[in-house]
């Protein structure tokens, strides 16, 4: 029988002190017990000798020095887990909140995971089809990829990840082993019920398990939100062999909130008043996307992110940039131009698309015909520099074929319908045709063989341009 | 007698005692019940603090605290290529055998195999009087390197015995010395060395060769020597893992050792798949058998992390020892330098810029100075250079890693976000890199490739700075208005980006360009450049040179011209030579 320790020494924010414990382990989960009737838990992040610095989850609200007993789990944080999680409803630490009878728990998992050996995993080299040409073409999303969306508030960052949920598993390599896990830290009401819509409407709820922590919910929940999520994803991922996805929303407000219980912790901080220990955080939920070897699932994550103040320097994004295999970055020029998806493709990049596409994945140009996209696309800019200085009709006839180029680049291959699904092939041809409005010897970054294949140049190029 | 205690207090990977024990600074210690490895980093009279190699979750004030009374050291013996260490040379295929495909907790398997047999050919004979360094038996570790025993600095002696030629375990003694006082000891393969010290050498040797890369802009314009230190700054996305991949495929090292620091899982099963796949051009072995891999990923803890370098840093010492050139890949410098701000943070030191401790420049030269080319202690050539890779926050080369890192390299390649928006790779911005080791290897590059390499170099260069300020007017009032000779400028300056700087890693031959060629697609551009001039002094304009194909024919040297067959480039001087007669035919 574990002891009860009645009271506590201090209460600061999220943070409880207890004094005279012993056998009290770093990392360990407690349990405390409010006016002898509310239960809470919580997590010791700090020991010294008789003496324990306790983070409470669900808030420290009606908790007093001498209203609280604590007990001693001699375990770290864990959570059942199942494959009847999928299609239900959770808070941020993993109880079920749809109303319907509690999970029974296969077993139980040590949610903060453990570091994959390098040595184990696989490199991944099967490309998921999203029917967006802007990521299939140009930043192939690879299963078991770790791959951002960095947006900003206002964008529609929710559309685009709703539309990737559904269209990479309703895509022709869709099966009873695909799933979804989504975990939301500190979002919106509005957010959380348009996800939980679109997956009902779009028929995949029943692959879906969500974890909900609203904005108004406990700030120290959300920390442990997606590390619940993740567990679960891989639960699924290697132990059942399923194929999951893992959209995490919002980035930022998990960063946000580690901030806010580090400075309470009284911690040094490093930029921006984050805790030094941000990257390391951080990693400890990107790396764990991936594909173990000899394993049949996959975990691939999308977590998407609100720069503030769209500034892609900022230090969440910046970190995560470097620690996840790529990133897709949404432009509000673009989106106040009505492209939808408002991606900009110079700046996005997917770090593990060279191995998953060309012959025997996609064809054999799609690495040179993205190039060249790329290439031309970032000379358009350049055109328009200048024609914002001397004016459009002074400029270089090539220039004006570059604007055209990049007109129609945005309108027709970055921007498409919402829920317009395209084929690899489509996007190919697609981009074939937009480099057929410029001239052959524009195009460097295609092997000669494959210009005499495929390139076409456009006939109407100059009706474009006189538009 | 070693020391123990009891821990007091737990913050992170941070163990605090209350007291002094008796522990030595930097002694290696195992943590808790599970015997998790630290390391002594702080001692006062009142407390002992501890920084541990592993995730600290579970363990509790009042578990013990074990001394080992030696510093945190690496083995070192055959069966360090091919393998793939964690931060404390723990090999990761063990550890998965241990404990499945995640990593565990207080696994405690040796650095390298035991059990195995090596085939030994003795060198030592009965009677010589050995001094350090000296190499008493050879052992093929792989199929290129040979692996030299040697004996351990500090240690010298008399040979009293030997066993003959055969096959032995890393632990078996080969060799008894007698030493000055009448000891006898006995010699195995396996040496052990602190890892936060340098292993001694002779003397350094000044600055002489390049470390060939194969990749144009490094070898051609900003030139790494062999014992020299580079640095390569860059914004995510910008390449510098894909330019440390290149330069640990195709340079001419012996030995690469390949530090995994804080980045990502699967860039470095990337690593082991591709580099057992690839063959080295020099030997035809598999890549892999040169190469060590260090993999300290991101999520892996974050003490390791710090160590990893400086564990990797003693291996390569290891095989300079042996008389080999040996070239370590650093990625990233940040990523260590951040785990010593986390660390400090914990530690509650007083933070300097960015939060970063004040020491930050003194452990930065500390790690890049112990690279260097040097006579071993047996008389023989070997060197270590180091490359880092840097990943300034925010893109911003101004921060704290970048700035000190660029005190302590003499090679600095700058990786530049725009090129790599454009897709143009290796994105290194020619105007901001620089290379000092330029000068000292003129010479090399004079008798070795062509008396003309350094002076084509700088005009290469020269024609790219013109192109720069060329386009300042062109930002403002477009290229129409430039008179005809800068046009030329810019177009020359297209060539040479697009068919000189851009190289294509995926291209079977542009991968690795041996220097020969480098040089003449230098000269070929630069005898362009010479023609066309000299048709724009004569009142062509630029329009009609522009008419002729020679122009993208040149830029697609790259791939149309084998590595191996250098006589083709005759055939393009005879078409620059053509273009030349035919415009002036044309428009005389």
């Amino acid at each position: 029988m574990a002891i009860e320790y009645l009271g506590l020494s201090s209460l600061n924010g999220p943070l409880a002190v207890l004094e005279g414990v012993s056998g009290a382990a770093y990392d360990e989960i407690v349990e405390m017990t409010v006016n002898e009737t509310q239960k809470k838990l919580g997590r010791i992040i700090e020991v010294y000798e008789d003496k324990a610095v306790i983070q409470v989850f669900g808030g420290t609200e009606n908790m007093a020095l001498r209203n609280t007993h604590t007990r001693l789990t001699g375990h770290p944080m864990e959570i059942g887990v199942s494959p009847d999680m999928l299609g239900r409803t959770f808070d941020g630490i993993g109880n079920p909140i749809d109303g319907l009878e509690p999970i029974q728990p296969e077993m139980r998992l040590d949610v903060n995971g453990k570091p994959l050996n390098p040595v184990a995993r696989e490199y991944p080299r099967d490309y998921i089809r999203t029917g967006i040409s802007a990521i299939d073409g140009l930043t192939t999303l690879i299963r078991g990829q770790k791959l951002p969306i960095f947006s900003g508030n206002g964008l529609p960052h929710n559309e685009l990840a709703a539309q990737l949920v559904m269209q990479s598993s309703l895509g022709d390599d869709s099966d009873e082993t695909f799933a979804v896990v989504f975990a939301a830290m500190g979002v919106k009401y509005d957010v959380a019920e348009y996800f939980e819509r679109v997956f009902r409407e779009s028929g995949v709820i029943d692959h879906v398990a969500m974890f909900i922590n609203l904005a108004n919910d406990p700030v120290v929940e959300r920390l442990i939100t997606p590390k619940v999520a993740l567990t679960v994803a891989e639960y699924l991922a290697f132990e059942k062999g399923m194929h999951i996805l893992v959209i995490m929303t919002d980035m930022t407000s998990y960063a946000e909130a580690m901030r806010e219980v580090s400075s309470s912790k009284g911690e040094i901080p490093s930029r921006k008043g984050f805790p030094g220990y941000l990257y390391s955080d951080l990693a400890s939920l990107y790396e764990r996307a991936g594909i173990v070897a000899g394993r049949k699932g996959s975990v691939t994550q999308i977590p998407i992110l609100t720069m503030p103040n769209d500034d892609i320097t900022h230090p969440i994004p910046d970190l995560t940039g470097y620690i996840t295999e790529g990133q897709i970055v949404l432009d509000r020029t673009l989106h106040g131009q009505s492209v939808y998806p408002p991606i900009n493709v110079l700046p996005s990049l997917s770090r593990l698309m060279k191995d998953g596409i060309g012959s025997g994945f996609t064809r054999e140009d799609h690495q040179a015909v993205a190039n060249q996209l790329f290439s031309c696309y970032a000379r358009v800019g350049d055109a328009r520099a200048l024609a914002s200085v001397i004016g459009e009709d002074e400029l270089s006839l090539i220039d004006k074929k570059y604007l055209v180029f990049g007109r129609e680049f945005e309108r027709r291959f970055v921007g498409q319908e919402l829920f317009d699904n395209r084929t690899i092939l489509d996007t190919l041809t697609l981009g074939w045709e937009l480099l057929g409005l410029l001239p052959r010897e524009e195009l460097d970054r295609i092997d000669t063989k494959l210009l005499d294949q495929y390139y076409k140049p456009s006939e109407d190029s100059d009706r474009e341009m006189n538009r | 007698m070693t020391a123990a205690g009891k821990i007091y207090g737990i913050n992170g990977p941070i163990v605090y005692l209350a007291g002094d024990f008796g522990f030595q600074m930097n002694e290696m210690v195992y943590v808790g019940e599970e015997r998790l490895v630290g390391e002594v980093i702080g001692l006062t009279s009142g407390r002992t603090t501890i920084q541990v190699y592993e995730e600290t979750t579970g363990l509790k004030p009042g578990a013990p605290v074990a001394g080992t009374g030696a510093p945190v050291s690496v083995t070192l013996a055959p069966g360090i290529l091919t393998n793939i260490f964690d931060g404390i040379e723990r090999p990761l295929g063990a550890i998965m055998e241990e404990s499945g495909c995640y990593i565990g907790r207080g696994v405690h398997v040796p650095s390298l195999d035991k059990e195995k047999k090596w085939q030994t050919h003795i060198l030592a004979e009965t009677g010589a009087y050995l001094y350090p360094g000296a190499i008493i038996a050879e052992v093929p570790e792989t199929r290129a390197i040979t692996h030299k025993i040697m004996v351990p600095p500090g240690v010298e002696g008399r040979v009293l015995s030997t066993v003959s030629d055969g096959a032995y375990t890393i632990e078996e003694p080969l060799v008894t010395l007698e030493t000055g006082d009448g000891q006898s000891i006995s010699l195995t393969m396996t040496q052990k060395w602190p890892i936060r010290v340098p292993r001694p050498t002779s003397r350094r040797y000044p600055i002489s060769r390049p470390l060939i890369t194969g990749q144009r802009i490094v070898d051609t314009l900003f030139p790494l020597a062999k014992g020299g230190t580079a640095a390569i700054p860059g914004g995510f996305g910008t390449g510098k893992t894909m330019m440390q991949h290149q330069i640990a495929k195709w340079s001419d090292a012996d030995i690469i050792i390949y530090i995994g620091c804080g980045e990502r899982g699967n860039e470095m099963t990337q690593v082991l798949e591709e580099f057992g796949e690839l063959t080295d051009p020099k030997t035809g072995n598999p890549l892999m058998e040169r190469t060590t891999l260090i993999a300290n990923t991101s999520n892996m803890p974050v003490a390791a992390r710090e160590a990893s370098l400086y564990a990797g840093l003693t291996l390569a010492e290891y095989y300079r020892d042996m008389g080999y050139h040996v070239a370590i890949m650093a990625d990233s410098t940040s990523r260590w330098a951040e785990a010593l701000r986390e660390l400090s943070g914990r530690l509650e030191e007083m933070p300097a810029e960015e939060g970063f401790p004040a020491y930050l420049a003194s452990r930065l030269s500390q790690f890049y100075e112990r690279a260097g080319i040097v006579e071993t202690l047996n008389g023989n050539e070997g060197s270590v250079s180091i490359i880092g890779a840097v990943s300034p926050q925010g893109g911003d080369f101004s921060e704290p890693v970048t700035q000190n890192t660029k005190r302590f390299v003499r090679c600095f390649w700058g990786l530049d976000k725009s090129l790599a928006y454009a897709r143009h790779f290796p994105a290194v911005q020619w105007l901001t890199s620089y290379s000092e080791y330029l000068s000292d290897l003129s010479s090399w590059y004079a008798e070795h490739v062509d008396k003309r390499f350094v002076a084509y170099r700088n005009e290469l260069i020269l024609l790219l700075n013109q192109e720069s300020s060329l386009m300042e007017i062109v930002k403002l009032i477009g290229s129409d208005v430039l008179p005809d000779d800068q046009k030329l400028v810019l177009e020359i300056a297209r060539v040479i980006r697009l068919g000189f700087l851009q190289q294509n890693a995926f291209h079977k031959d542009d991968t690795c360009v041996p220097l020969t060629k480098q040089f003449k697609m230098m000269e070929i551009i630069l005898y362009l450049y010479q023609k066309s001039r000299s048709l724009i002094a004569m009142g062509m304009p630029m329009s009609v040179l522009k008419e002729e194909p020679v122009f993208e024919r040149i830029i697609a040297i790259k791939y149309d011209v084998p590595n191996d067959r250098p006589e083709l480039f005759d055939r393009y001087k005879e078409q620059v030579d053509d273009f030349y007669n035919s415009v002036i035919e044309r428009n005389a």
